[in-house]
């Protein structure tokens, strides 16, 4: 039984059984592997997608829970900020390893949508549970100020 | 790590024909050359950097080109191709390899592409190493003359053909920014002249740039991967998406050492995409449609444990093992004058006996691997740093020759040196797994976060006991510094070269290379066996070796009422390198002048993989004695820095690796199994714990050092000592959460 969900702007038809996460149906199922797996337990943030425009940890979502609704990930993230904290990233070398960035940008797409010029606590509050073991927070703050100016 | 070249002999590689043999100076025979088929020869590196790790020949190189070197491709299309030898699991090794060869060519750096080299033990070693891998913060420094004579070599037979073509000499021709040129008007891009190059000789003598003529190398350019990792298009292995994937992971034991002793598949091949349940000598694998299926089918999987071999200890029981034996002499790492004697005599002697727990990498990519095999001939994918190691357990698992398995080396999310591995175990286990499922289609092995804390592996247990000895005017004449751990190279092939005399090099080093002017100085060692696989963590031995003897001199230092900067430059007269960068790192942190209220300030100093690096914390202490770090600056010299922007990024990125080790770091075990399972247990650096750092680097002409590690073990010790100056509390125990820092 197909579960429907729209996926960066896309109806799709998701076979993944009731009870997958949806981390795993974007990953494994419609080949979208911007979205990362790093800890399976909501403490990481690497699998953050928005839901309905929220920031939610994918791993901790199962499908028939976002039936109906609309789910954008990395890939399909390119609105206004989306675009500002992706050029910032870039603009700042932010990444080293990269495997965590995808999360790490929707979070602070999040950011920026509901707070547009945020001050160091709210980037605390927003991103403490986006995990970098490179250790790139630095250039994560300043490229989340770079994008509030820029937007 | 330090490997000699003598690494060759232990792992049997059959060396090359004369024809093969490739040098990094640029050969007749060693240069390989393009012809109009459109086949790259020699060169099938898997165009692995943004695409889904299937190798193919990239278009625009279909019809001619410059393939110079093993290391550089021209194509028609105007890109220039750098193949990177080594693992980029986010040090910058692409970007730093591929300036150097951008450097000598004078390309256009929006030109530059790069690919992950294919695993040739010859053609890619590492000079360091005598095989293909990176570890040890030597990416960089063992291909810096080689991919510059790469670009060079490349130039030199551009600007050939273009003398051939405009009918002038080759001194009226420059090249820069990727368009070659003279003053005459006659201008040709590299692409444009690549066929042409490819069909002129290959120049033996080869003039590199001198530094003043740098356009690259020493300024700051955009990562190449940047853009990729900031889109979510940069493929990861557990990213590879194969017609006909199965995805597996496997049950290990619960404590190392204990084998599967029977087990009970009848739930796990019934759960829902499961397609196969298969032992292994790692454990049982549960093979499924995806990743999902697989670890619910593992979860149905019975399994029980022969735990008759296994390690039952548990960390207290290990600690105080270890303890009793600091009373004891070990096997002599350094023996200067008598430190013995010395302290007997001594007016007064300082003591303190330190304790470091185990910690994992716990790299945000877990361990996987992709092997896909018809029995006769077989292609790994993987974040590859040991290649060679890796390609010869794949073959040694598959029974294959080496010519017959294809390793792809792909972006690592990670590794702090849990991907060098000797035994190769997650390629060993994937290997495995597809030969007992026995049929010709990808497999990827991979672990979950659990898998990754529990899995072994760990930067060792280590406790110390330093002991210094000062004399009636306060002079430091005695140093005595014994380390217990367990010895990382042990029963793995680098232990001919890394184990002398009982004295396994990365258990002492920064402790037995201790700069300071001290006439007695004596640093032993006892090494104990454990079940536990242990294995290099960013800075290997300083990453305890640091510690133990930055916050010795720091205890010398008020006991001796003298200023911590001041104290040790007076015994570096002999180490310039160490005084300067302990000058600069002080200079800029405003040492000696007035403090914030409520800061600590502490400093320490080491060197580690040939860089120097000094770095000064400042500290919030609060009344209930909890603390912040919330300035850290940071002073390395390490050479000349090709790219000085992403040396700032690693001295961030390792300060924000030791930091959170220092603070939480632990990994505990309690009768043989591990307390922690994922990142609530085993808590990272986050956001907010994260300090602002201030990264300088002394202008340098000599070679490139090291970068990656160097910067990791500093930030412990001078946070300490910080505390220390406020509250008189030292810091013996690690995790620094097992002490309180109330105000003296």
């Amino acid at each position: 039984m197909a579960i429907s969900i729209t996926i960066n702007g896309q109806a799709r038809k998701i076979d993944a059984a009731p009870g997958t996460p949806l981390l795993w149906a974007i990953r494994d199922e419609l080949k979208l592997t911007g979205t990362k797996f790093g800890c399976g337990a909501a403490l990481c943030g690497a699998c953050s997608v928005h839901l309905d425009g929220e920031v939610v940890r994918s791993c901790q979502i199962q499908v028939q829970d976002a039936e109906g609704r609309s789910v954008t990930t990395i890939e399909g993230a390119n609105d206004k900020i989306a675009l500002a904290v992706k050029a910032a990233w870039v603009k700042l070398d932010v990444a080293q390893c990269g495997y965590c960035q995808p999360g790490q940008i929707m979070s602070a797409i999040g950011l920026l949508s509901q707070i547009a010029k945020p001050t160091d606590d709210d980037i605390d509050k927003a991103m403490d549970g986006n995990v970098c073991r490179c250790g790139t927070y630095q250039r994560i703050r300043a490229a989340i100020h770079e994008a509030a100016k820029a937007v | 790590m330090t490997p000699s070249p003598s690494l060759t002999s232990i792992f049997k590689i059959e060396q090359p024909s004369e024809a093969d043999r490739g040098s990094p100076r640029a050969t007749r025979r060693g240069f390989l050359k393009i012809a109009g088929s459109g086949l790259i020869l020699g060169l099938a590196a898997p165009m692995l950097a943004a695409e889904g790790g299937v190798a193919h020949a990239a278009p625009g190189t279909a019809a001619g080109g410059l393939a110079a070197d093993p290391f550089v491709r021209i194509a028609p299309d105007n890109t220039v191709t750098v193949i990177i030898k080594h693992l980029d699991k986010g040090q910058g090794a692409a970007t730093g390899l591929a300036t150097l060869v951008a450097e000598e060519l004078d390309a256009g750096w929006a030109q530059i592409r790069t690919e992950f080299a294919p695993s040739d033990p010859i053609k890619y070693k590492n000079f360091g190493f005598g095989i293909q891998g990176v570890g040890g913060s030597t990416g960089l420094s063992n291909s810096y003359e080689q991919y510059r004579r790469a670009g060079a070599t490349a130039k030199a037979m551009i600007v050939a053909a273009a003398a051939k073509e405009w009918g002038v000499a080759a001194a009226e021709i420059s090249v820069s920014g990727g368009v070659v040129s003279t003053k005459s008007g006659k201008s040709a891009t590299l692409g444009a002249l690549a066929e042409a190059a490819a069909k002129q000789a290959v120049p033996s003598d080869i003039t590199l740039k001198t530094a003043d003529r740098f356009v690259y190398i020493g300024k700051t350019f955009p990562r190449v991967d940047s853009p990729a990792k900031s889109d979510g298009s940069a493929k990861f292995t557990f990213d590879l998406q194969m017609e006909g994937m199965l995805v597996g992971v496997i049950a290990r034991p619960p404590m190392f050492g204990a084998t599967v002793a029977s087990y009970d598949a009848s739930a796990a091949e019934k759960s829902p995409g499961v397609v196969a349940v298969l032992k292994v000598p790692q454990g049982v694998a549960v093979l499924a449609k995806d990743t999902w299926s697989a670890i619910k089918g593992r979860d149905a999987l019975k399994v029980l444990w022969d735990e008759s071999k296994a390690e039952k200890r548990g960390s207290a029981e290990l600690v105080a093992q270890y303890r009793a034996l600091l009373d004891k002499p070990g096997a002599v790492a350094r023996k200067d004058g008598d430190a013995e004697a010395a302290l007997a005599k001594a007016a007064k002697v300082l003591s303190a006996d330190f304790e470091f727990p185990y910690l994992a990498h716990a790299p945000m990519e877990p361990l996987d691997c992709v092997v896909r095999t018809d029995g006769s001939t077989a292609d790994v994918w993987t974040g590859s740093q040991l290649q060679t190691v890796d390609h010869g357990a794949a073959c040694a698992v598959l029974g294959l020759k080496p010519e017959a398995v294809k390793l792809h080396t792909v972006w690592a999310g990670g590794s702090f040196g849990r991907r060098a591995i000797a035994d190769a175990h997650f390629v060993a286990e994937a290997c495995a797994v597809a030969k007992a499922y026995g049929k010709p289609v990808p497999i990827k092995i991979v672990w979950t976060r659990e898998d990754d804390i529990k899995g072994g592996y760990y930067r060792p247990i280590y406790v110390h006991r330093v002991r210094a000895g000062l004399d009636k005017d306060g002079a430091v004449v005695a140093w005595h510094h014994r380390i217990v751990g367990q010895s990382i190279l042990a029963g793995t092939p680098f232990e001919s070269v890394m184990v002398k005399d009982g004295v396994d090099v990365t258990s002492v080093e920064g402790a037995n290379s201790l700069p300071y002017a001290i006439p007695n100085l004596t640093v032993d060692l006892h090494t104990v066996k454990t079940g536990v696989p242990v294995l290099w963590w960013r800075s290997v031995g300083a990453t305890h070796t640091a510690h133990a003897t930055e916050h010795m001199m720091d205890m010398l230092a008020k006991e001796t009422g003298r200023d911590p900067v001041a104290f040790r430059l007076a015994l570096l007269a002999k180490h310039p390198r160490h005084a300067a960068v302990l000058r600069l790192a002080a200079e800029k942190a405003g040492w000696g002048g007035p403090v914030p209220a409520g800061i600590a300030r502490g400093v320490a100093v080491h060197e580690s993989f040939k860089s120097f690096v000094a770095q000064v914390a400042d500290v919030a202490l609060k009344p209930d004695g909890s603390f912040k770090v919330v300035r850290v600056v940071s002073a390395i010299d390490c050479g000349i820095a090709v790219n000085p922007d992403v040396v700032h990024a690693q001295m961030e990125g390792s300060i924000a690796f030791g930091l959170g080790a220092a603070l939480r770091g632990a990994i505990t075990l309690k009768d043989g199994k591990v307390e922690q399972s994922n990142f609530d247990g085993y808590e990272p650096l986050r956001m907010s714990d994260m300090p602002k750092v201030e990264s300088y680097i002394v202008p340098s002409a000599e070679a490139p050092t090291g970068v990656g590690e160097p910067g990791t073990p500093l930030v412990l010790p001078a946070v300490a000592n910080a505390l220390f100056s406020a509250t008189g509390q030292r810091t013996l125990m690690l995790p620094m959460t097992k002490q309180t820092y109330k105000n003296a």
